[in-house]
């Protein structure tokens, strides 16, 4: 082994470390520090890392005693997390001028939360999976919590901390287990390992274990029920944040874990995640039904995605492994683009995020009633939307894995959820308008809102062969 | 030059149609009159070069459906029925495109109403073209559409709508009837074309098919569903309701689709259809008595009528019923003939009662007429020709055409022609006396409008006037031009093979009535002259026999004047069941039961499980802690137990 190990698969992460750490320092140094230029800065530099990442043409290389690996499954959800993370960063300057919390390590623990994220993407090992998920974790247990004058903020900020330290431990626990049984932490020796140990009661324990870990990062039902109560009461821009490409990224990691470690064990992972995925259907469609705060509506709406996203990795194929890429891809957008709408909800108190007060948008500010309607509609899966062709290809996988029941459950959920997307589209467009309703955006949010419109409308109907392509190729690395 | 006669109409209703707001009313008016003039004119070229030149033939226009079994074009069957047609419906429309320039100047929605009148002359053409049935049957509902939207043209009227919703809705039923006539020829023959299966249809006589453990006759069978059909558009007994409400609609509508072309167009039917209906003489039957009754019973409505133009429209039936009793005795030239010269006579009628209407400010009661004679000469002058006609006045067209029905119903040996003859001869007493009582009432005696109205009483403009004249020509002279062609001598040259007949020509017959035979030949012109008699008697020279008279026969004046209570009945057997089931189906079936438990049923439980589920957020972090471990202690027991082998 090298005194130095091989860096260049791990320059995007290197970049971001060193800058994040640059940045800390001149947030020290310089006083009058504007939030919003430090949060360019960020979002700039997120791109620059990105770039090592995506000119990464290599063939799966690992690095670091086997602890960091970089393949084309990598590439593709890095990308996907540092454009999600750059997006939301950008779309935060407003809102913290506003409310006053123009920190500059918000931006910075954005920053940090990503580099986790990437690490988790790329770990190879029990130990730098926990390492990545813990970097991440520990800054989003910050940032929820950064309105500290807030009540609502703190409570989230504390509730995240006590259950993410709770799954934390669970999962280390589960960890330990699968260490115990096979005297090894490396994803590709585990993988050979469990094929050998076979029928092994303490092993599969482990896994269940180190799973729940996972699904609560997810928060797929039953590990869920800290997303409304944290979407909520964070800082929208975080919740903007939590919602996107820390989703991508554990959900990278799941699929890494369940596909790499445990082949062996497929059937019994199967089932979990078909558990997991029926439950976070349902609990995500009905919860959202009576909700009369669109943050924690967008709670459920993303416990119920990530369900939908679940179909397709429980279908255990490389072609569900390609529908979750594809699936996670068009819910960051929707995603963020939601949030970039739901950022501009602004009435004469402030911000506001009742579901009542964007009634009769439609007819104060037709852009932005036309660009939240088409992320709803997508976000139902209307077909011609982007939204419409996750599902489809998750309900694919799943049909042709022989889970009909698990498709079956998914399209009726889809049914019930739908009613709740449609009822804003139906405020916006046919309710008396709310009065004292003044959106407001920044520049930034413009172009994200219009991009993300852009992307989810049937134009997305001429790109989503690319996106269709990008994932074949990721997925394929991954089982290769 | 098909295609141009065909779309020409089109071509007018999508310019007017879409394009209305743009050419504006003078422009969708000239636009869509010139092409369907350009379609008459046409036409009548058509008709020379089919009759005189023999050149008969299919123009195909278009691949149609290839659906399995099912195959067929769109295309033009071209044979002397169809020119005979196409020269109606086209000469019609476009005096009454040109009529309607007058007529509805005042209008606001000039553009649709002209863009309507050429979409049924399209949907006209489209069935009289037909060379197979679901083509007859596109032009068949095309006509149906168009004259809803017509009926209901002045849509802020709750009467109108409600007659384009009747006669939508009657002519569903005898529609249900032809389309179940197709579909049983596609069953039995195997294609919709004509060609093949008049072809076909001698081999088919005489079987018979297994129903519900009967054994019907299939062509009688098939023929009696495409009557029914016929008997919808054409408003025979039973399905005529529609006919006189459809008045509601603008008078040119009447003229054009209510009394000379769509209501015809079940005629067509049965003469297209000839080839099969020679081989069901049982459905030829069913056609004349139908028919017969018809004309018989629609004419004692037409007599107690006091709307100008609902006369007009029992007029109409008890017409139509003439030719239909003419089809059913195979008598089809002589139906045709009545076609033609009904078409111009009867459209004359209604237009000149437009005219009348239109010079005294839209009323039509004739009670309130009266004294015009003088004030309008030229419509009063042009209303006598068109009345004469249909009376049957030696050598007005009317005379050549309805005296050859019954004369053929008096030499027929059919089982039924004797009752046919009789109903006929009392039709023409009836139709002399109600034509005339109408021309009385609102040409002659004392003005009885008021004086305003009186006084504001005018001559219509020339755009009205000079379309009726052409008509009242051809009123006057269809009859000896054409008779010999259509029923007379050059009946099988003319004809050319386009009418199908087993036996000999029964017209052939009819003709050798010799001269002493008084019934046969004379007696239809004595009760004219007797109906003219009568009703000179009640209406000018004794005045107030008509209320006498109606006071003796009380129960069949009440019962002529509720026309038979047909829609009294059709009320009470029909429409109160139906508005009961579907009131029954919408409030307890679909409102309570499917919707109860359905749709709102589900969502309510849908969304008692929300909110639930949201009691389940209580905001405890030791309850979140609790649903966690609970989670994975689910799933730790469920492997323990089905993969631990415990």
């Amino acid at each position: 082994m090298n005194a130095i190990p091989n860096l260049a698969p791990a320059a995007g992460e290197i970049i971001l470390a060193i800058g994040a750490m640059v940045l800390l320092l001149a947030g020290v140094i310089i006083r009058n520090l504007k939030v919003t230029q430090l949060n360019k800065a960020c979002s700039l530099m997120i791109l620059i890392a990105l770039i090592p990442v995506l000119v990464w043409r290599g063939d799966t290389e690992t690095t670091f005693g086997g602890m960091f690996i970089m393949d084309g499954f990598a590439v593709f959800m890095k990308a996907l997390v540092m454009l999600s993370s750059a997006i939301a960063i950008l779309m935060s300057g407003q809102y913290l001028k506003d409310k006053e919390i123009e920190t500059y390590e918000f931006p910075v623990l954005m920053v940090l939360a990503t580099l986790g994220m990437m690490m988790m993407i790329s770990a190879s090992s029990l130990l730098s999976l926990y390492m990545g998920l813990e970097l991440q974790s520990l800054c989003l247990y910050v940032l929820a919590a950064i309105n500290r004058n807030r009540n609502r903020s703190t409570e989230a900020g504390l509730k995240y901390f006590v259950l993410g330290a709770m799954s934390s431990g669970i999962l280390l626990f589960g960890i330990s287990l699968v260490y115990g049984f096979t005297g090894t932490i490396s994803f590709e020796e585990l993988g050979g390992q469990i094929a050998g140990a076979g029928n092994n009661i303490g092993l599969i324990i482990g896994m269940v274990l180190v799973l729940a870990g996972l699904a609560f990062k997810i928060s797929a039902v039953p590990f869920h029920m800290w997303t409304p109560d944290v979407y909520e009461g964070a800082p929208t821009p975080v919740t903007a944040f939590l919602a996107a490409a820390p989703k991508v990224a554990a959900m990278a990691l799941l699929v890494r874990v369940t596909i790499t470690t445990f082949p062996a064990l497929t059937g019994d992972w199967q089932m979990i995640l078909t558990f997991l995925a029926i439950a976070s259907m349902i609990l995500g469609a009905f919860a959202a039904l009576p909700q009369t705060n669109i943050k924690r509506l967008m709670a459920y709406s993303t416990i119920g995605h990530i369900g939908y996203a679940l179909v397709g990795l429980a279908a255990g194929t490389q072609e569900g492994v390609e529908a979750v890429l594809i699936y996670m891809a068009i819910y960051a957008t929707m995603t963020l683009g939601t949030f970039a709408c739901i950022l501009s909800m602004k009435n004469e108190e402030g911000m506001t995020e009742n579901i009542s007060d964007l009634a009769g948008l439609s007819r104060t500010k037709p852009a932005m009633a036309l660009a939240l309607a088409i992320f709803m509609f997508s976000l139902a899966g209307i077909p011609t939307m982007a939204g419409f062709f996750g599902k489809w290809f998750v309900f694919k996988a799943a049909v042709d894995a022989g889970l009909y029941s698990l498709a079956v459950i998914g399209v009726l959920a889809s049914v019930v959820a739908a009613y709740y997307y449609l009822r804003i589209v139906k405020l916006m467009y046919f309710d008396e308008p709310a009065p004292d309703f003044v959106p407001s955006y920044d520049r930034p949010k413009i172009y994200i809102i219009g991009i993300m419109a852009a992307l989810n409308s049937p134009l997305s109907l001429l790109l989503i062969s690319l996106l269709v392509g990008a994932a074949a190729y990721a997925a394929g690395t991954l089982a290769g | 030059m098909y295609h141009i006669i065909v779309f020409a109409p089109l071509l007018g209703f999508l310019l007017a149609g879409l394009g209305g707001r743009w050419l504006g009313k003078g422009g969708s008016q000239i636009i869509t009159s010139a092409l369907v003039s350009l379609s008459a004119v046409l036409s009548f070229y058509a008709f020379y070069d089919v009759v005189v030149n023999g050149s008969a033939q299919t123009i195909l226009v278009a691949e149609w459906v290839t659906s399995g079994a099912l195959s067929f074009d769109w295309a033009f069957k071209i044979d002397t029925l169809t020119v005979v047609m196409l020269v109606v419906v086209n000469l019609i429309s476009a005096i009454v495109h040109i009529y309607s320039i007058g007529y509805m100047e005042r209008d606001l929605h000039n553009p649709r109403f002209f863009a309507y009148l050429s979409l049924f002359t399209f949907s006209m053409l489209m069935l009289v073209t037909a060379d197979n049935l679901v083509q007859m049957y596109f032009g068949w509902e095309g006509v149906g559409l168009t004259s809803y939207l017509l009926i209901g043209f002045w849509h802020h009227k709750p009467a109108a709508n409600a007659a384009a919703i009747k006669a939508f809705i009657v002519n569903r039923v005898g529609d249900f009837g032809f389309s179940l006539g197709i579909f049983a020829t596609f069953m039995v023959f195997g294609t919709v074309y004509l060609d093949p299966i008049f072809a076909a249809a001698g081999a088919h006589a005489g079987t018979t098919f297994n129903f519900l453990g009967y054994n019907p006759d299939i062509l009688t069978t098939i023929c009696i569903l495409l009557f029914i059909g016929a008997m919808g558009k054409s408003a025979q007994l039973g399905l005529h309701t529609w006919l006189p409400d459809a008045m509601e609609g603008p008078t040119p509508v009447s003229a054009l689709i209510h009394a000379a072309t769509m209501v015809t167009a079940g005629i067509f039917l049965v003469v297209r259809m000839s080839p099969l209906f020679e081989y069901a003489p049982d459905a030829l039957m069913v056609v004349t008595i139908v028919g017969a009754a018809t004309a018989f019973l629609t004419a004692t409505i037409a007599l107690v009528q006091n709307d100008i133009k609902r006369v007009i429209a029992y007029s109409t039936c008890s017409q139509l019923g003439y030719m239909f009793f003419a089809a059913g005795l195979s008598a089809y030239g002589a139906a045709m003939f009545h076609l033609f010269t009904h078409a111009f006579f009867k459209a004359l009628l209604f237009l000149g009662a437009g005219a009348v209407i239109h010079a005294l400010s839209d009323e039509q009661d004739m009670r309130r007429m009266g004294g015009l004679k003088s004030m309008i000469p030229v419509t009063y002058l042009l209303m006598v020709v068109g009345t004469l006609a249909l009376t049957g006045f030696p050598l007005t067209s009317g005379f050549f055409s309805k005296d050859m029905i019954l004369e053929v119903a008096y030499v027929s040996q059919g089982p039924v022609a004797n009752l046919a003859w009789i109903l006929g001869i009392g039709a023409v007493f009836m139709t002399a006396f109600y034509s005339w009582r109408l021309i009385f009432m609102t040409f002659h005696g004392k003005p009885k409008a008021p004086r305003e109205v009186m006084d504001r009483v005018h001559e219509s403009p020339n755009v009205m006037l000079l379309p009726l004249a052409v008509l009242a020509a051809g009123a006057l002279g269809a009859g000896w031009l054409f008779s010999s062609s259509y029923i007379g001598g050059d009946y099988d040259g003319f004809w050319d093979g386009s009418i199908f007949l087993i036996g000999g020509n029964i017209m052939e017959q009819a003709h050798h009535i010799p001269w002493r035979d008084i019934p046969g030949k004379w007696l239809p012109t004595i009760m004219m002259a007797a109906g003219f008699a009568l009703a000179y008697l009640f209406y000018i020279k004794r005045k107030d026999l008509p209320a006498k008279t109606a006071r003796a026969f009380k129960p069949i004046y009440t019962l002529f004047y509720n026309k038979w209570y047909f829609d009294e009945a059709y009320d009470f057997l029909f429409v109160r069941p139906a508005f009961f089931i579907g009131r029954l189906l919408w409030k307890v079936g679909d409102g309570l039961i499917i919707d109860g438990l359905g749709p709102d049923g589900v969502s309510n439980m849908a969304m008692r499980l929300g909110v639930r589920i949201r009691k389940l957020q209580t905001g405890y972090i030791y309850h979140y802690a609790f649903a966690i471990l609970i989670g994975v202690a689910l799933l730790v027991t469920y492997f323990m137990f089905y993969r631990g082998g415990i």
